[in-house]
């Protein structure tokens, strides 16, 4: 079966104006979604994720953001469309998931109304049918009452509730790209786990590509397919999912494990979890040149750093920026250092 | 003696309606939950949102008024100095916060941020409170001369190290965390994390840590207690209530956790559906004709679970 590429990135900058001088917020971000793939983002903070997914929507302030490279969706390049053309590919063919439903949503609207705001920009429905569509539409992410809810404001409902209704506004038109960012974070994570059990259900039937973005390792672990990591503006790590979490590279990607709470640590008193050295370097005084997660790793020998990172494609699939990961080890374990191929 | 001992703890809040503004009704926001925390133990409380874990920290430390119950520290009986600033009670007993933002006045420096609880109960001359504050800002991994800013330069991390470095100040014998690294991200949730296990061993300090995300808990917490409708649905150590959950709520929050293993997808897929089969079936098993939560009956020594 041949997967078809759905949204091929090539090269993106996306920059801000602070102060009269842009600095990139997305430092040259390429990547492919395939049809049908679940591809997560996932960093911390100030890593640009919301940025890159804000970008392929067009959605940033064009005052004072520069949008750079290219986006191909299907064949088409989203960059070079005026808003008209743009408005028709919005909420479409990509249906966008925000991270807080409460204020995503309009407090003045009802639930059903601007479920069928959508589908009255984008299709020529009756009233009647509209109707129809948005009940089905609530069916189909768990409300249990959709004509109750149909009538409902966003502030009756619950966190949960809140976010299955979003889901329905950005699955209405059936787009074959979501754009998720952060969609579970907000939620208790028996909410969550039914949130992601209910987007892998509809991903499977209408089939759309769906770009997750999130800081949750957990979430990644359970949902994609493809798993980009990203680091001040960079992508530093881009693997199969399996592959990613059973032979983790990049110094980044391994340090974030190390620092996740599990199962096994915390059963002495004297356990602790694995600290990155330092913090992220705001926007304004990011560096620009050599590996950016130098800084990080200072016990790293500089000449293990590449002076232009490049990709290193280590196993088919799984492309590592910089060559530093073949002699990375974490401080404590200076000796038994071992060299990755 | 437990150095916190909470019996049958209430806090209501009433509903008004009508014309008059009269109390016609109560949300029981915490219902009749007792515990007790020993001197140096973390205690952890989990549950989902409206669960009533806040609540019941807020109580403890007096920022909510309680209905009905006793809280006794260090065998003391706390309740009467409810409005009293100055007891030996608040110097016992202190708080870390859950927004980082919000809770360190913007318009102070660091300095006096962490030496309000220091000229609230201790009268120091200036040079000996500096001296302090630096030793205070040292032990939180900050150096002296973050002393003169404010909150505002620091990230998230810091700031909540700040918040940590303010509620040590006065060497308390427990701290009450509510959430604290739930808005941090996951490098910095580990720093702050292990500063807590350092000041934890280095003063002997009791936890009350708060938490709705069981990876946290589990890393932080010998003792769990899961709170659901305002009261305790199972209670016990973290070898008991991870390994051997009896309460189906337990069930259903534990099998909720994502797996970091993704092979194990399917696994996991089918004993969440497990259990949630389990939970639609025998959800009158656990809850009582009102949806209510059943009092502790005690499985083992250490093991209570909400059963009729």
């Amino acid at each position: 079966m041949i997967e078809k590429e759905l949204l091929k990135i090539n090269n993106l900058v996306t920059s801000f104006r602070i102060n009269g001088k842009y600095y990139p917020a997305v430092d040259g971000v390429s990547l492919r979604v395939k049809e049908n793939d679940v591809f997560a983002i996932v960093g911390e903070s100030g890593c640009g994720k919301s940025a890159l997914a804000l970008s392929i929507m067009n959605l940033h302030n064009p005052a004072f953001t520069k949008i750079e490279g290219k986006i191909f969706f299907k064949g088409q390049d989203l960059l070079k469309l005026n808003l008209t053309e743009l408005n028709k590919i919005r909420g479409r063919d990509i249906g966008m998931i925000f991270q807080d439903p409460l204020t995503a949503l309009n407090p003045l609207m009802k639930i059903g109304a601007q479920i069928e705001e959508s589908l009255t920009f984008h299709t020529n429905l009756s009233g009647k049918e509209k109707q129809r569509r948005a009940m089905e539409l609530l069916e189909g992410v768990g409300i249990e009452n959709p004509s109750l809810t149909y009538d409902q404001f966003p502030h009756e409902l619950s966190g949960g509730m809140r976010q299955r209704a979003m889901i329905s506004i950005a699955l209405a038109c059936k787009p074959s790209l979501v754009i998720a960012d952060e969609p579970t974070t907000a939620l208790d994570v028996t909410i969550q786990a039914q949130i992601l059990d209910l987007l892998k259900k509809l991903q499977k039937e209408i089939k759309s590509g769906i770009i997750l973005i999130t800081h949750d390792l957990g979430v990644v672990a359970e949902m994609a397919d493809r798993v980009a990591v990203m680091y001040a503006g960079q992508i530093v790590e881009t693997a199969d999912v399996h592959e990613l979490f059973s032979n983790p590279l990049h110094p980044y990607t391994r340090s974030l494990m190390a620092s996740m709470p599990s199962k096994a640590s915390g059963d002495t008193q004297e356990d602790r979890l694995h600290v990155i050295q330092g913090m992220v370097p705001s926007l304004l005084l990011q560096k620009r040149d050599g590996c950016r997660f130098s800084p990080r790793i200072p016990w790293i020998a500089s000449y293990y750093h590449e002076e232009n990172p490049v990709y290193h494609e280590v196993r088919p699939g799984h492309h590592v920026l910089c060559t530093c990961f073949r002699h990375f080890h974490f401080k404590e374990e200076r000796r038994k250092s071992r060299v990755i191929t | 003696m437990s150095l916190l001992e909470i019996k049958d703890l209430k806090v209501y809040y009433p509903i008004r309606g009508g014309i008059l503004g009269r109390t016609i009704g109560y949300v029981k926001a915490v219902d009749g939950i007792s515990f007790t925390i020993e001197e140096g133990e973390t205690l952890g409380l989990v549950g989902e949102s409206g669960s009533g874990k806040s609540t019941t920290g807020k109580a403890i430390i007096g920022l909510e008024r309680i209905t009905q119950g006793r809280i006794l520290f260090a065998g003391e009986n706390i309740t009467k100095y409810v409005g009293k600033n100055h007891s030996p009670y608040r110097r016992g007993v202190q708080m870390i916060f859950q927004d980082v933002y919000s809770s360190l006045n913007p318009k102070k420096r660091v300095l006096d941020i962490v030496a309000e609880p220091l000229r609230n109960f201790e009268t120091l001359t200036k040079a000996e409170e500096r001296k302090r504050v630096d030793e205070l800002l040292d032990i939180v991994g900050l150096s002296p001369e973050t002393a003169i800013k404010y909150p505002h330069e620091f990230s998230g991390g810091q700031r909540q190290r700040i918040g940590i470095a303010r509620a040590i100040a006065l060497r308390p014998r427990l701290i009450i965390a509510d959430e604290p690294v739930s808005a941090l991200d996951l490098s910095v949730q580990a720093q702050v994390l292990n500063y807590m296990k350092d000041i934890q061993q280095h003063f002997k300090l009791a936890y009350l840590f708060i938490s709705h995300d069981l990876g946290v808990v589990q890393h932080m917490c010998s003792n769990i207690a899961i709170m659901h409708r305002g009261r305790f649905v199972e209670q016990g150590n973290k070898e008991d209530i991870f390994n051997n959950p009896v309460h189906i709520y337990t069930k259903r929050l534990i099998a909720a956790i994502p797996d970091m293993d993704p092979s194990k997808r399917e696994e996991t897929q089918v004993f969440r559906d497990q259990v949630s089969l389990e939970y639609d079936r025998n959800f009158h098993k656990y809850y009582t004709a009102k949806n209510q939560v059943y009092d502790l009956k005690k499985l083992s020594d250490n093991h209570y679970v909400a059963l009729p």
